[in-house]
C-alpha cells in the first residue's frame, strides 16, 4: 500500500513540475468549448440546448490528449521495467498511475467545467449533476485510457492511435453523462443515470488495471 | 506461441548456448563448504533448458546453468549472441519460450512477482527522470522496493555523486546517472543481481566503486549474473558463460521450433539442408 502513495506522490510531482502535459489538456478543454458559441452563434437558447453534450466531447477529447504520456516516459527511460520488478502487484501500480493521472487532468477538467458551463448557458440547477457525472466519468476516463495508453506503448504516433482506441468505449460514458445532465435540466431526476456511471466506474475500477498491467508486461517484453 | 513462417534470418545466424568446459550446454557453479554471513540466506537460482525468442528468431536454446549464494555468472559472447536478452528472462521481463528458471527449486516464470522481489535488475536504461533529483529517485525507488539497505546519502556517497544528491538528473552526466542507477542496489537488499553492461559510461573510480558494491554483496551471499567486462578474481564461484553463434541443421531446428509450437514450412527445411 505504501507503494501506491510513493508512485502518486511521485507522479504528481513530476507533473508538477513539468505541468505543460497537464495544463495542455486543461486549455484544449477550455478552447473546445469556446469555440462552439463562435461556431454556432451565440443564440442563448441553442446553446443552452447543446451546452451539456458538448463539455462532455471536450472533456473526452482533452483526456485523450494526456493519455499517451501516462506510461510512455517511464517505457521511454526504463523506470517502467523496474516498476514490473517490483514485489508489489503490477495493477496496484497501474492504479497509482490512473489516480494521479486523474488528479492531473480529470479534476481540474471537473472543477473548471461548471465555468464552461455558464459559457454555454447552461442552467445552474444542472451544475450539481454536470459534477457528478463527471466527479464518476473521468476516473472512467483515466481507466480505460490506460488500457489504450499501455496498449501503444512503442508504437508510431500513438497518440493518435491511443484516441482511436479509446473514444470507442468512452460512447456508454457519453451517453449517460449527457443524458444526467439533460434529465437534471428538464426537472427530471438524474439518479438513474448518476447509477450506471458508477457502476461503469465500478466494473472499470478492477478490470482496467487487470489490463493495462497485462499490455505492460507484453510492452516490456 | 505461434510461428505460421519461419523468417529466413534464423536459418542464416541463429545460435545456441555453448559454456565452456565438459558440460555440453550448460555451466555449474559450486560453492558448498563456503560459509557466508547469513543475510541472505542460502539460495539456489537456476535454469533449466531455456530457450528465448525474440523478433521469431530463437536467440539461444537449450540453457543451463546453476547459480548459488555467492557465486557469479558472467555472460560473455559478441553482440547480438543474446545476452541481454538471457538477462531479461532471469529477471522475468521475457518469458522463456521454453525451459524453467528456478528459485530454490521452484519455478518463478508462474509467480514473476514473487521472484521480483528477490532481484535488481540493472539494464541498459537508467531510469533517470530529468525532472528529478539524484536523492529523490533513490528515494523513491527504496520507497517502492523497501529502504532495507543502506541509507539514500550513504548509497550515493559510495557511488562518489553523494556531492550531487540534489541535483535534477536532467544535469547528470551520463556516468553519474549509471552511478545513480547503480545506487539503487544498495538501498534495498535482494540477493540477486542481474546487471547488463553495468559498466557502461564508468570511469576508473566508478568501476572501482561498482567492483567493491559487489564484493560487499558477495560477502554476503548475494549472487550476480551480469555482462561485464569487469575482472573478478578466479575462483570457484566464478563462471563464464560463452554465448556463440551458430548455424544448427534443420533437424535441430525443427526439433528447437517443434519444442515451441511452431510451424515449419517444408521449404524451410529445403533451405537449410
Amino acid at each position: 500500500m505504501k507503494c501506491f502513495f510513493v508512485l502518486v506522490r511521485r507522479d504528481l510531482s513530476l507533473a508538477l513540475r513539468q505541468g505543460s502535459d497537464a495544463a495542455m489538456a486543461l486549455m484544449f478543454f477550455v478552447i473546445v468549448v469556446t469555440l462552439f458559441p463562435l461556431a454556432v452563434g451565440p443564440e442563448p437558447g441553442v446553446l443552452e440546448r447543446i451546452s451539456s453534450g458538448i463539455v462532455w466531447v471536450a472533456a473526452l477529447l482533452a483526456a485523450m490528449l494526456s493519455l499517451d504520456r501516462m506510461f510512455q516516459t517511464d517505457y521511454d527511460d526504463g523506470s517502467l521495467e523496474l516498476m514490473l520488478l517490483t514485489p508489489v502487484p503490477l495493477e496496484v501500480l497501474v492504479l497509482a498511475k490512473c489516480l494521479a493521472h486523474w488528479l492531473t487532468t480529470g479534476l481540474p477538467m471537473l472543477l473548471i467545467a461548471p465555468l464552461l458551463g455558464v459559457f454555454m448557458n447552461m442552467q445552474t440547477e444542472a451544475f450539481p449533476v454536470l459534477l457528478a457525472s463527471m466527479a464518476l466519468g473521468t476516473p472512467v476516463l483515466s481507466l480505460l485510457g490506460g488500457v489504450g495508453a499501455a496498449l501503444v506503448l512503442g508504437a508510431r504516433r500513438a497518440g493518435t492511435l491511443v484516441a482511436l482506441l479509446v473514444l470507442p468505449l468512452t460512447i456508454p460514458l457519453l451517453i449517460f453523462g449527457v443524458s444526467a445532465v439533460e434529465a437534471a435540466v428538464t426537472g427530471q431526476s438524474a439518479k438513474a443515470q448518476l447509477l450506471i456511471l458508477g457502476a461503469m466506474l465500478m466494473a472499470c475500477l478492477p478490470l482496467a488495471p487487470w489490463a493495462t498491467a497485462a499490455a505492460l508486461r507484453q510492452a516490456a517484453g | 506461441m505461434r510461428i505460421r513462417k519461419l523468417p529466413r534470418e534464423c536459418l542464416a545466424a541463429p545460435y545456441r548456448v555453448e559454456a565452456g568446459g565438459d558440460l555440453p550446454y550448460g555451466v555449474g557453479i559450486g560453492c558448498e563448504g563456503i560459509a557466508f554471513m547469513e543475510v541472505f540466506g542460502d539460495h539456489r537460482f537456476e535454469g533449466r533448458g531455456l530457450g528465448c525468442q525474440r523478433g521469431g528468431r530463437l536467440v539461444f536454446d537449450r540453457l543451463d546453468f546453476t547459480l548459488a549464494s555467492g557465486g557469479v555468472l558472467i555472460l560473455k559472447g559478441p553482440n547480438g549472441s543474446g545476452k541481454s536478452s538471457l538477462l531479461r528472462t532471469m529477471a522475468t521481463l521475457v518469458r522463456p519460450a521454453r525451459g524453467d528458471l528456478l528459485w530454490d527449486g521452484v519455478s518463478v516464470t508462474d509467480d514473476p512477482q514473487s521472484h521480483a522481489g528477490m532481484l535488481h535488475y540493472v539494464g541498459h536504461a537508467d531510469a533517470a527522470k530529468p525532472a528529478m533529483t539524484a536523492e529523490e529517485l533513490l528515494t523513491f525507488w527504496s520507497g517502492m522496493r523497501g529502504a532495507n539497505g543502506i541509507s539514500v546519502a550513504a548509497a550515493l556517497e559510495r557511488f562518489g555523486i553523494g556531492h550531487r544528491a540534489d541535483f535534477p538528473a536532467r544535469y547528470l552526466s551520463s556516468g553519474q546517472k549509471r552511478r545513480l542507477a547503480l545506487a539503487r542496489l544498495l538501498v534495498s537488499e535482494a540477493p540477486l543481481w542481474i546487471l547488463d553492461e553495468p559498466t557502461v559510461g564508468l570511469d576508473v573510480d566508478g568501476v572501482a566503486a561498482l567492483e567493491e558494491a559487489i564484493a560487499g554483496h558477495r560477502a554476503r551471499g548475494g549472487m550476480i549474473v551480469a555482462a561485464t567486462h569487469i575482472r573478478f578474481e578466479t575462483g570457484d564461484r566464478v563462471a563464464e558463460l560463452e554465448l556463440s553463434g551458430f548455424a544448427p541443421s534443420a533437424g535441430d531446428l525443427a526439433e528447437a521450433y517443434g519444442a515451441l509450437g511452431a510451424e515449419l514450412r517444408a521449404d524451410a527445411f529445403r533451405d537449410a539442408s
